[in-house]
């Protein structure tokens, strides 16, 4: 445990120590005060959450350092799709964006309302075997804005984890807001014990969105988070009209291929830019059912499945190891 | 480091005050931010920009002026220039970074204190235009913005929109945001709406049309106009080449252009 800042006085005891603020090299530190009224020890709150999502197999985060770039557009219909696939497939997707929710528009449950039971928050059910929870069903007004700083916004992520009741899941899938900020240390923090399957980092072709994306996955590797995958989204735009491919977001650099390479990281495929996925997420409905057969749905089933192979076969090692 | 004694005169030498925001990420608030800028520059005046997307910084990419060092004046921080007239400075955490690729991990406490620093540090002399380039949300970043900025009676804030409803409720939020915290709405401007394909000129709307003039009617905002997508607007910034000046002839750049006459109109009425 480092928890001995790097400005202490020598032989600091560590801010979570037993010691913290009481020893004699503590006498004239600043923080003294801090340290020895401070609770130590790891938040009980994580222990909760461990208990709560004990009934989910698996955890995926979407992450992207840069903002829309499609990470709710793919959390969304990662969802939709490993739903429709198997009806015996439970599903839940957690929007973790709490100043920009965009889950309940993109699935078509604006309006809807959360209700509370003696076991926690009840998810709103899109389909049979589909749970969503977000910010945006708690708030009145489609204007509301939620003007919080980072503690409350880290929060109301620790109830979503802690207090939502998700029944048995086969797969929870988290979206992020962009950065590398309080929302992503909070839910890689609570979700210690739980134990994150991994992160798919979702990314546009521009060097100007890869070179957030690389500080992404930096950040995945300092809290030591799995990445599962970097999926390339709005990768050329096919003219409807006469079919010539165009690179609205031209690859000057390679692109995530040579990104994943450079980094040696699991590259998942090309989503190309299609009308119709906007389309789709502006009206709540899924683009795999409204366009079954376009290039982009097509290489989304075959994304979701090596994302099916992948955390399955992880953790059927695990469930070796334990046995 | 430690900060300049008197910093509160940084600020006040700065005529104008703009902040380009949108409760959506990636609608092109950078792009616009560098675009805007580049337009004021061409239209004669001094600017300065501001890049207080901690997490993710981009302006400094799309202006070609990566692996640049602020460097430390007694009265602040002097901004990196992208001329010898010194009529264009920039300032973004991206110039305090070692590698490019570290990622800032940084909660919220700590992302306050830098903005403090870069709304009262920066010597920006004597720009005309200041634009600040925010991070999407409505957060911490934007509060100390706005907290810091007070003072200083900043001219006001560009909504920044893609014509999708999913960004358009995003905005919307944003507006809101400005309505409780006192800012001026300048306008805005709807981005990404309809790509021209090179090969047969069909205008395709790929993020669908419309959505950023139908929210300013709502709230009695004036709208500033849509920026069409555009390859060559995506390869310049890509490039770090001067769209604006490069492509003068392209529909983006009339969109452009106009609202940057918008904004020198707005500070004449004021």
């Amino acid at each position: 445990m480092d928890d001995i800042p790097s400005d202490a006085p020598t032989h600091c005891p560590g801010t979570q120590s037993e010691a913290a603020g009481k020893a004699s090299a503590c006498q004239g530190c600043p923080n003294q005060n801090i340290c020895a009224t401070q609770p130590k020890g790891p938040d009980p709150a994580i222990e909760e959450i461990r208990e709560r999502l004990l009934s989910v197999r698996h955890k995926i985060v979407v992450l992207s350092g840069k903002g829309g770039v499609g990470k709710s557009t793919f959390s969304a219909h990662l969802a939709y799709g490993l739903a429709a696939a198997n009806e015996d497939c439970q599903v839940g997707l957690l929007d973790t964006d709490i100043c920009g929710p965009s889950i309940p528009r993109i699935m078509g449950a604006e309006g809807e309302q959360v209700h509370q039971s003696g076991s926690g928050w009840s998810p709103v059910y899109v389909s049979d075997n589909l749970a969503i929870m977000s910010i945006g069903f708690l708030l009145s007004s489609l204007s509301d804005a939620v003007i919080w700083r980072g503690p409350r916004k880290n929060g109301i992520i620790k109830q979503f984890l802690k207090d939502v009741d998700w029944g048995d899941l086969d797969y929870l899938i988290i979206d992020t807001p962009p950065g590398t900020s309080d929302e992503h240390l909070s839910i890689v923090q609570y979700l210690s014990a739980a134990e994150i399957d991994g992160a798919i980092i979702i990314t546009t072709p521009q060097e100007v969105s890869l070179q957030d994306v690389r500080k992404e996955v930096a950040f995945c590797r300092k809290v030591d988070l799995p990445i599962i995958g970097i999926v390339e989204n709005m990768s050329g735009f096919i003219c409807p009209h006469c079919t010539t491919e165009s690179q609205i977001f031209p690859p000057t650099t390679g692109g995530a291929e040579k990104m994943c390479s450079d980094l040696s990281l699991p590259f998942l495929g090309k989503l190309p830019l299609d009308p119709r996925i906007g389309k789709a997420c502006d009206e709540g409905k899924s683009f795999l059912e409204e366009a079954p057969d376009s290039p982009a749905a097509k290489v989304f089933q075959a994304i979701m499945a090596v994302i099916q192979k992948r955390t399955e076969e992880e953790k059927m090692k695990e469930d070796f190891v334990q046995r | 480091m430690a900060a300049p004694t008197d910093s509160t005169d940084n600020l006040s030498s700065v005529k104008h005050v703009i902040l380009i925001l949108s409760g959506k990420g990636g609608v092109g608030k950078s792009t616009l931010a560098t675009q805007l800028t580049l337009g004021l520059l061409k239209a004669g005046k001094k600017v300065g920009i501001l890049d207080v997307d901690l997490c993710g910084p981009s302006i400094p990419k799309m202006l070609n002026l990566e692996n640049r060092d602020v460097h430390m004046y007694p009265t602040g921080w002097l901004p990196v220039y992208i001329d010898d007239e010194k009529r264009l400075g920039v300032m973004s955490i991206a110039f305090l970074l070692d590698n490019k690729d570290e990622a800032v991990v940084w909660r919220g406490p700590r992302k306050t204190a830098m903005i403090r620093q870069f709304i009262t540090d920066v010597c920006w002399q004597d720009v005309e235009y200041l634009i600040i380039d925010t991070p999407p949300g409505t957060s911490d970043e934007h509060i100390a913005v706005v907290e810091s900025l007070k003072s200083y009676n900043p001219d006001g804030a560009i909504l920044v929109t893609t014509p999708q409803d999913i960004s358009v409720g995003d905005v919307r939020r944003e507006a809101t945001f400005c309505q409780k915290t006192g800012i001026p709405i300048l306008g805005i401007i709807e981005n990404m709406s309809g790509f021209v394909c090179p090969n047969c000129k069909e205008c395709s709307n790929v993020f669908s049309k419309g959505g950023g003039e139908a929210l300013a009617r709502e709230l009695g905002i004036p709208f500033l106009g849509c920026v069409p997508l555009d390859q060559h607007l995506s390869m310049s910034l890509e490039e770090g080449k001067n769209f604006i000046t490069e492509h003068s002839d392209s529909p983006a750049v009339m969109a452009l252009t106009s609202v940057v006459d918008r904004l020198i109109q707005i500070d004449k009425n004021l």
